[in-house]
């Protein structure tokens, strides 16, 4: 499956995982579809049938409220069965709302709590370095994210141990949990920040496959980690949802569920450019 | 293994730091990156240690150790140095007083707090090789020696380090010296408790516990901690499910739920607070 069905297939389950658990964030799942379809298609080294094999590529969401479209793009690669999607957030079930590893094949690490999995990862990459391994760790990060101390404690850390194996990514749609970032605590020049931490920082659009995938692809000999600014929009995809942060908590049900999956199924990933 | 520090261990560190390089690094101050980190060396397959002072490696950084150590049973080893009125003089801020209570309800968190350098030396390598994330609650360093030797030192068990009859005394880490200072005093008042140190406070030893309270009437527990959910509450969880008529009666002695605003050593802060061996007798004495 190629990135562009992958993130199609994502943003789809989304709406209807959301849709039936009538649960949150399919905002911030819309908006790092992209991210994810292209990590999963083709960029992590990852094998369904060995999920903790010890050499494979590391992956943390660390805005696990977006934990569906992980769920989503594993249960599509074959960790478990797509059926499985529809137990999110119900009684019983080993799909919480933000992201866990417990039971779930195919997730390095549980989040939810912000500001945690990017040391984490740096950890990854600290301990990959020591043991000379040439696996990769991708953490990605939201940008409200990035008002909680750990992530610079991390950067700071990542620059000064030269982790060149660590890519982080930050979703930068620019919206956070009540209103806009610049509203509640300005960013920018939030790439110049990164650079000055210590990142080969690249500068995308996320939801342009073949940006990603250019970046990702992207050699450094500087021996920094690399952080890829990926410009998104909150909602992308189902155009009432985009830049409002209504959706960041509102779930999709009645006319807005069938209005979301309309527009979902009349542009499929087939039209898409790339 | 690998040791992770959040800039503190200035001379006690030095000789790992040299012998062990590669498995050696100072995060610089940042406790909660440093438990992160920790737990992602660890679920890449590390023995990891964290050391800090005080409440640094515990209470500053306890969500990482909840969700990232914790819950991914991820081989943290959290050590912390200066439990209780260790850093006396330095104030509140380095008063280690209610990480026993927090580190204990933490689900799946093994809880060590060694009483001399004996327990510690055994308390470590039973936690190196006790798998997920443990809690290590160090004193200062250069406690009077309790043990001759310890041959069958387990995670989960108490040690009874003198006999007695009535009344029995429970304490967990360096607090037993102040313990045993006032079996002496209580000599003169033909009190003669026996005495049990408890360097695992989770799990505690509930046998022992359960014997204790069938053999002696007063059980006392001494910790240098707050006495709401420490120690001493251990204890309490076990005996309250004791039938009343085979029950002991438990007296609670440690840092009466405040927080000490005023400095002093070690040994003066433990007078002030009720925990000194003088006080630890007055008690004992008071209940008769």
């Amino acid at each position: 499956m190629n990135s562009q069905e992958l993130a199609w297939r994502i943003r789809r389950h989304g709406v209807e995982m959301t849709h039936l658990s009538k649960g949150s964030h399919i905002g911030a799942i819309l908006s790092v579809a992209d991210i994810v379809g292209v990590l999963y298609a083709d960029i992590l080294r990852i094998d369904p049938s060995s999920p903790k094999k010890e050499d494979r590529d590391r992956f943390i969401l660390s805005k696990g409220h977006a934990g569906a479209a992980i769920y989503a793009a594993l249960a599509e690669r074959g960790f478990f069965p797509v059926q499985e999607l529809a137990t999110h957030y119900a009684n019983g079930s080993r799909l919480s709302g933000h992201v866990s590893h417990k039971g779930v094949p195919g997730v390095d690490f549980s989040t939810g709590s912000l500001g945690h999995g990017l040391s984490v990862g740096v950890g990854m990459a600290l301990s990959a370095k020591l043991d000379r391994k040439s696996y990769r760790i991708y953490v990605v990060i939201g940008d409200g994210e990035c008002d909680e101390g750990a992530v610079w404690e991390a950067s700071m850390f990542a620059h000064h141990h030269k982790l060149d194996k660590l890519t982080v990514i930050v979703d930068y749609n620019k919206m956070q949990s009540l209103t806009f970032c610049e509203d509640t605590l300005s960013l920018n020049p939030l790439d110049k920040k990164f650079e000055a931490f210590g990142y080969n920082v690249l500068n995308v659009d996320g939801h342009n496959h073949l940006e990603l995938k250019d970046a990702f692809h992207t050699p450094f000999d500087n021996g920094n980690p690399t952080l890829i600014l990926a410009h998104t929009i909150k909602g992308k995809g189902v155009s009432f949802m985009e830049n409002n942060i209504l959706w960041h908590y509102r779930t999709p049900q009645g006319d807005e569920y069938e209005a979301a999956v309309k527009e979902l199924e009349d542009n499929s990933y087939e039209g898409y450019i790339c | 293994m690998h040791l992770l520090t959040g800039d503190l261990g200035f001379g006690v560190l030095k000789p790992y730091w040299e012998q062990l390089p590669a498995q050696f690094t100072n995060v610089g101050i940042a406790e909660q990156n440093m438990t992160g980190i920790a737990a992602g060396m660890a679920l890449s397959g590390k023995v990891v240690f964290t050391y800090s002072i005080g409440n640094f490696s515990t209470l500053r950084c306890l969500e990482q150790i909840r969700n990232d150590c914790a819950y991914h049973d991820a081989d943290v080893k959290i050590v912390c140095v200066g439990g209780g009125f260790v850093y006396g003089a330095l104030g509140m801020s380095h008063h280690a007083t209610e990480d026993l209570a927090i580190m204990r309800a933490l689900p799946s968190v093994t809880v060590l707090a060694p009483a001399d350098l004996m327990e510690a030396e055994a308390a470590t390598w039973a936690m190196y090789k006790q798998p997920g994330t443990c809690y290590l609650r160090l004193g200062r360093g250069g406690e009077r020696r309790i043990h001759d030797k310890l041959t069958d030192f387990r995670i989960g068990k108490a040690i009874k380090i003198k006999e007695g009859k009535s009344v029995a005394i429970f304490s967990t880490g360096a607090i037993v010296d102040e313990v045993l200072e006032s079996v002496t005093l209580l000599k003169d008042k033909n009190i003669d408790p026996a005495v049990f140190t408890f360097p695992t406070v989770k799990p505690i030893d509930e046998d022992m516990i359960r014997n204790c309270s069938k053999e002696y009437e007063r059980i006392v527990t001494v910790e240098e901690h707050n006495i709401i959910g420490g120690f001493g509450s251990a204890i309490s969880e076990v005996l309250a499910e004791i039938p009343t008529c085979e029950k002991a009666i438990q007296i609670r002695i440690g840092l009466n739920d405040t927080y000490s605003c005023i400095v002093g050593s070690q040994k003066y802060l433990r007078n002030e607070y009720g925990m000194s061996a003088a006080r630890i007798a007055t008690r004992i004495v008071d209940c008769y």
